[in-house]
């Protein structure tokens, strides 16, 4: 069985992903490999643990802020934004 | 909401499973809170079942004790004796015992539920511990457990080239999970050697299953030509936002990087690192169990032949008594869910002979793994060492030498190194061992410091504005 | 730094080297007095790390403690200017907020007095409260501006401070607890104290301070003289890091009636400030538990309920970390600074209760004018540690700090 593509929004640009994935996936996947930057040295941040420890991953889902990007799967419709 | 129960379980990874599995069969109303979305842990990592329903447990090692361990969890949980609590992170466990949970995402996070157990078995697992080095700090730099846990639960790769470093038998099967996946390996780079192995080969021999994996991490690394160096590091980590390349060096006995070994690597899409792990120490410490310095410089917590720790009541399994891999945490994890379910069975237990070997194994293991004793001397004054506040090398020498800050506390509070997000999780190693000093590693005291964080997850303030 | 072992003799001991003793060694040392200073930890480990760094001067009772206060804060304006920066120092004001009618007329009283005595403060109504914090609860009524509330780092001050003396000539020496007193004679009292004792060995001094906050009780006991510092518990919780959201201190209005109360229960006023790192911090609880440190889910639930009282963009913020301190305070609510007249030979400068960084400064400059033999700019005379009577060896006030 494949897995169902879903479409999500990165930053207000459509974005297809796998049903089943992290968002942190489903933007690596489509070699997105920053979406924050960090508050004293504006240093871009992606994916680092991949386990929800280090919070370098960190995004806005659906308008709650500060989400691991390595844990919420997507889903469809989902609005994911960088910080 | 709330539940009463006999047993409280954290982690739903190898160790917990099995303790949970272990204290139902032995009788006891048991729940399990775990912050992933189903069972597995870091090990048994699989792709969302509300996608893929019928894992294969490809590429997975010890997929039928899963399988087993699993269908016996189902089983106590459709008879009522294990409340499966998934999706929610322990953010305090409080004596006594209850334990606070908050949602691990939001939105549409699981609901909160406070648990309250007469036992507690706590099985968090651990993490990849990490050694900063220069450019470390880019994307595209990962932790090496962090690939492999993308692959396990995605099917996918974070990127197609790839170079893995730092030290230990975990390296081979980050290695082999990516080749096996399609992603091209450059190099696995080991600081240590493999002739460190055979003062240690008579323990390893004792748990003859690793010389099977083994062997099967050889097969692969042959099949797709993946070079493993040893006695080679990564000295830094090229690119410009983003990683693009890594140079790297031979290094001696200690880890001081060879003069005219270097070498680059360019066109490297994800550079993995791995210094062993770090066990999550900090809901035992916050309980005060009685914790000691491992033979791979890891804090871990003490505990008895039937895996109680110094405070009455609490268990503890899996990495978090030492690091030695999934088969040893199964092993904990049954002989805890036991103890847990029966405290008063009067028996005097002798810990099983298996747990022994194991542990033995894993100390043979760390032994020939260390981390190398000069890499302090890979970093520059302006290497991130703390990711979260931005606290470099330099700040934090500084701190050691002007204003006489050597452990985790002082440091913290002189650098703000450990103060961000993640708490010191990943930089908090790093940090106890500049504040000890080069060369030096550093002692239980500091790594306990570090380990202290009374929170054991971020928290919403509304949230707490509902206890009393 | 200079971390030298062995004893040596010197004009002054300090023992403690959070920042009433850093502060003391550092003005000692500017004095001209050679100067030792011992702690069992490093710099800044007892309650100065443990704490908020206000220097605050809306809080205080009139009297010899606002009378010190602004002393201090001269201190902190003046003769700490060049290292401002060591330590974050920071002039951010602060503003207490009314919810309820019957708080602002309290407050409203107070403002007056205040004025009276010379305290810069200012009267906000409804609107210009919002617009000095546009996120306030609507149900603020008013408040009052305090411009010449600011803060520093704590730990910093204290390691700094520690740092420049030791430039300035003095010694330090961490890890080296003091186990007792040297003394050079025998009676009833032992005679002067000449020193103190340790572990590394015995340090003579011509004076020896004790500046161990919480402890100087202990350590007064030592040299068999009663000084009554108990430990009040407070626990402060850490957000995650935001953008700027509060600009000032804030507290609430009820904070003036809890700071000065004797009360064992616990209780808590909001005091939510954002930190340069974009952490809001929100203290404090007040709590008599002695040396409790089990986490308390009651002073968590207080702290969140009082802070999104005030702030309510708080709920939906996640809280990253909280940490304890012990205030050392004394029954009267004033520290102890100056000779001990019971002991000749020892001082003391501690129980600075819930003000000891603001206070530090003063309290460090004008006990080394009077170490100095000089006469201090402000009379000690209201925080004499004569003033708790006779020695007596058995403290009934430390049967009452484990209870
Ligand atoms: C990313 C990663 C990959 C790994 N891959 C391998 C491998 O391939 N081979 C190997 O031999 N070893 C591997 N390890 C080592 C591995 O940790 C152990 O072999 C094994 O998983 C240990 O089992 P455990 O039950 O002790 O912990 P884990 O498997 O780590 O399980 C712990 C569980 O507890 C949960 N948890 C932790 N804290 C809380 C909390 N506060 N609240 C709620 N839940 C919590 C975690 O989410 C997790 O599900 C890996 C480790 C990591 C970090
Ligand atoms: C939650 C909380 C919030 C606070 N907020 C503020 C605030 O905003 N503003 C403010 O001004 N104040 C505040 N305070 C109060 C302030 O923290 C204290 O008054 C101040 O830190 C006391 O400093 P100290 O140097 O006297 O004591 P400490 O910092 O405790 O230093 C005493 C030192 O003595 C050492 N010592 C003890 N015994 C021995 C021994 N036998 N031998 C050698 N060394 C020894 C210790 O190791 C320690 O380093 C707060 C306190 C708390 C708990
Ligand atoms: S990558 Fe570390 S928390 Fe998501």
């Amino acid at each position: 069985m494949n897995p169902q593509p879903v479409t999500i929004t990165f930053d207000g640009r459509p974005l297809t992903a796998t049903a089943g994935q992290s968002v942190g996936a489903a933007l690596a996947s489509q070699g997105i490999t920053a979406w924050r930057s960090t508050r004293k040295g504006g240093k871009p941040r992606g994916l680092f643990c991949g386990i929800g420890v280090c919070f370098d991953c960190l995004v806005t889902v659906d308008g709650e802020t500060n989400q691991r990007a390595c844990l919420v799967e997507v889903c469809e419709g989902m609005e994911v934004e960088g910080s | 909401m709330s539940v009463t129960v006999d047993v409280a379980v954290v982690g739903a990874g190898p160790a917990g499973l099995a303790a949970a599995v272990a204290a139902a069969e032995a009788g006891a109303r048991v729940a399990v809170v775990d912050a992933g979305n189903q069972p597995g842990g870091q090990f048994w990592r699989h792709a969302p079942e509300t996608v893929r329903p019928e894992p294969d447990g490809h590429g997975h090692h010890g997929w039928s004790t899963y399988l087993d361990l699993r269908a016996r969890f189902d089983a106590a949980q459709r008879a009522g004796r294990i409340t499966y609590l998934p999706g929610l992170q322990v953010w305090m466990a409080e004596p006594g015992f209850t334990l606070h949970t908050t949602a691990a995402v939001a939105p549409a996070g699981a609901v909160p539920v406070a648990v309250t157990a007469d036992r507690l078995v706590l099985c968090p697992g651990g993490y990849d511990r990490q050694l900063p080095v220069p450019g470390w700090d880019l994307p595209g730099v990962m932790a090496a457990g962090g690939i492999q846990a993308f692959i396990k639960a995605n099917g996918a790769l974070p990127g197609k080239r790839f170079i893995i470093a730092g030290t230990g038998p975990f390296l081979l099967p980050v290695a082999a999970g990516i080749a096996e996946a399609g992603g091209e390996v450059l190099a696995v780079l080991e600081s240590s050697s493999p002739s460190a192995w055979l003062p240690h080969l008579r323990a390893a021999s004792g748990v003859p299953g690793k010389a099977l994996e083994g062997a099967e991490y050889a097969a692969v690394f042959a099949r797709h030509r993946i070079p493993y160096r040893t006695r080679s590091i990564v000295t830094e980590v090229l690119g410009s936002g983003r990683a693009e390349g890594v140079r790297t060096a031979r290094v001696d006995a200690d880890g001081r990087a060879r003069p005219g070994t270097g070498r680059v690597y360019a066109d490297v899409d994800v550079v993995g690192f791995g210094w062993g792990f770090t066990p999550q120490l900090e809901l035992p410490v916050s309980l005060g169990v009685d914790t000691r310095l491992d033979a791979d410089g890891s804090l871990v917590g003490v505990v008895d032949e039937r895996q109680q720790s110094s405070v009455p009541g609490v268990y503890l399994a899996g990495e978090v008594t030492g690091v030695g891999g999934a088969a040893l945490a199964v092993l904990e994890g049954l002989a805890a869910g036991a103890a847990a379910a029966r405290p008063d069975s009067g028996v005097p237990v002798k810990q099983p002979a298996a747990i022994v070997r194991h542990r033995r194994f894993a100390q043979a293991m760390h032994q020939a793994h260390p981390v190398p004793a000069a890499w302090q001397d890979w970093l520059t004054p302006d290497t991130t060492v703390c990711r979260c506040e931005e606290v470099t090398a330099g700040d934090i020498t500084e701190a050691r030498e002007e204003l006489g800050a050597r452990d985790v506390r002082s440091l913290k509070s002189f650098t703000r190194a450990g103060m961000g997000w993640c708490q010191g999780r990943v930089c908090g190693f790093a940090a106890a061992c500049l504040g000890a000093g080069p060369g030096e590693a550093p002692d239980a005291g500091s790594l306990a410091a570090s380990a202290k964080r009374p929170l054991a997850a971020p928290v919403g303030i509304g949230e707490l504005a509902a206890l009393d | 730094m200079n971390f030298g072992n062995g004893p040596r003799g010197s004009d002054v001991l300090v023992i403690g080297a959070g920042v009433v003793g850093a502060a003391t060694a550092y003005f000692a040392a500017q004095q001209g007095l050679s100067v030792t200073v011992l702690d069992k930890g490093l710099p800044a480990s007892g309650t100065s790390s443990a704490c908020e760094g206000n220097i605050l001067v809306s809080d205080k009772e009139l009297g010899p403690e606002l009378e010190l206060t602004r002393y201090s804060l001269d201190v902190w304006h003046n003769d700490l200017a060049e290292h401002k920066k060591l330590w974050e120092f920071e002039s951010k004001g602060g503003i207490i907020v009314a919810s309820r009618e019957s708080s602002l007329a309290s407050l409203n009283r107070v403002m007056a007095v205040q004025k009276g005595f010379g305290v810069d403060v200012e009267e906000l109504d409804q609107a210009a409260l919002r617009e000095a914090e546009p996120h306030i609860s609507r149900e603020a009524l008013g408040g009052a501006s305090y411009r010449e509330d600011c803060q520093v780092q704590p730990m910093l001050v204290a390691a700094h401070l520690v740092r420049l003396a030791t430039e300035a000539g003095a010694r330090f020496i961490a890890g080296t607890p003091v186990t007792g007193f040297m003394r050079d004679g025998a009676g009833r009292d032992g005679g002067r104290v000449t020193g103190v004792r340790t572990p590394r060995g015995d340090f003579p001094a011509g004076a020896v301070v004790n500046c161990t906050g919480t402890w100087a009780g202990e350590l007064a006991a030592m040299a068999g003289v009663e000084v009554p510092v108990l430990p009040r518990r407070g626990f402060v919780m850490v957000t995650e890091p935001l953008p700027p959201m509060v600009h000032h201190k804030v507290y609430a209005a009820e904070y003036i009636d809890n700071v000065g109360s004797s009360d064992a229960g616990l209780q808590a006023s909001p005091v939510v400030e954002g930190t340069p790192s974009g952490t809001i911090l929100i203290g404090s609880t007040r709590e008599r538990v002695g040396f409790d440190r089990t986490v308390s889910t009651a002073a968590l639930g207080l702290l969140a309920r009082n802070a999104t009282a005030l702030f309510p963009f708080l709920e939906r913020v996640k809280a990253i970390r909280h940490y304890h301190g012990f205030r050392p305070y004394c029954p009267d609510h004033l520290p102890v600074i100056g000779h001990d007249d019971r002991a000749p030979g020892l001082w003391h400068a501690a129980g600075h209760e819930g003000a000891g960084i603001g206070l530090s400064a003063g309290t460090g400059k004008l006990l080394a004018q009077a170490l100095a033999g000089l006469t201090p700019d402000m009379d000690l005379t209201p925080f004499a540690p004569a003033r708790f009577g006779e020695a007596s060896p058995q403290t009934a006030s430390r049967e009452e700090a484990t209870a």
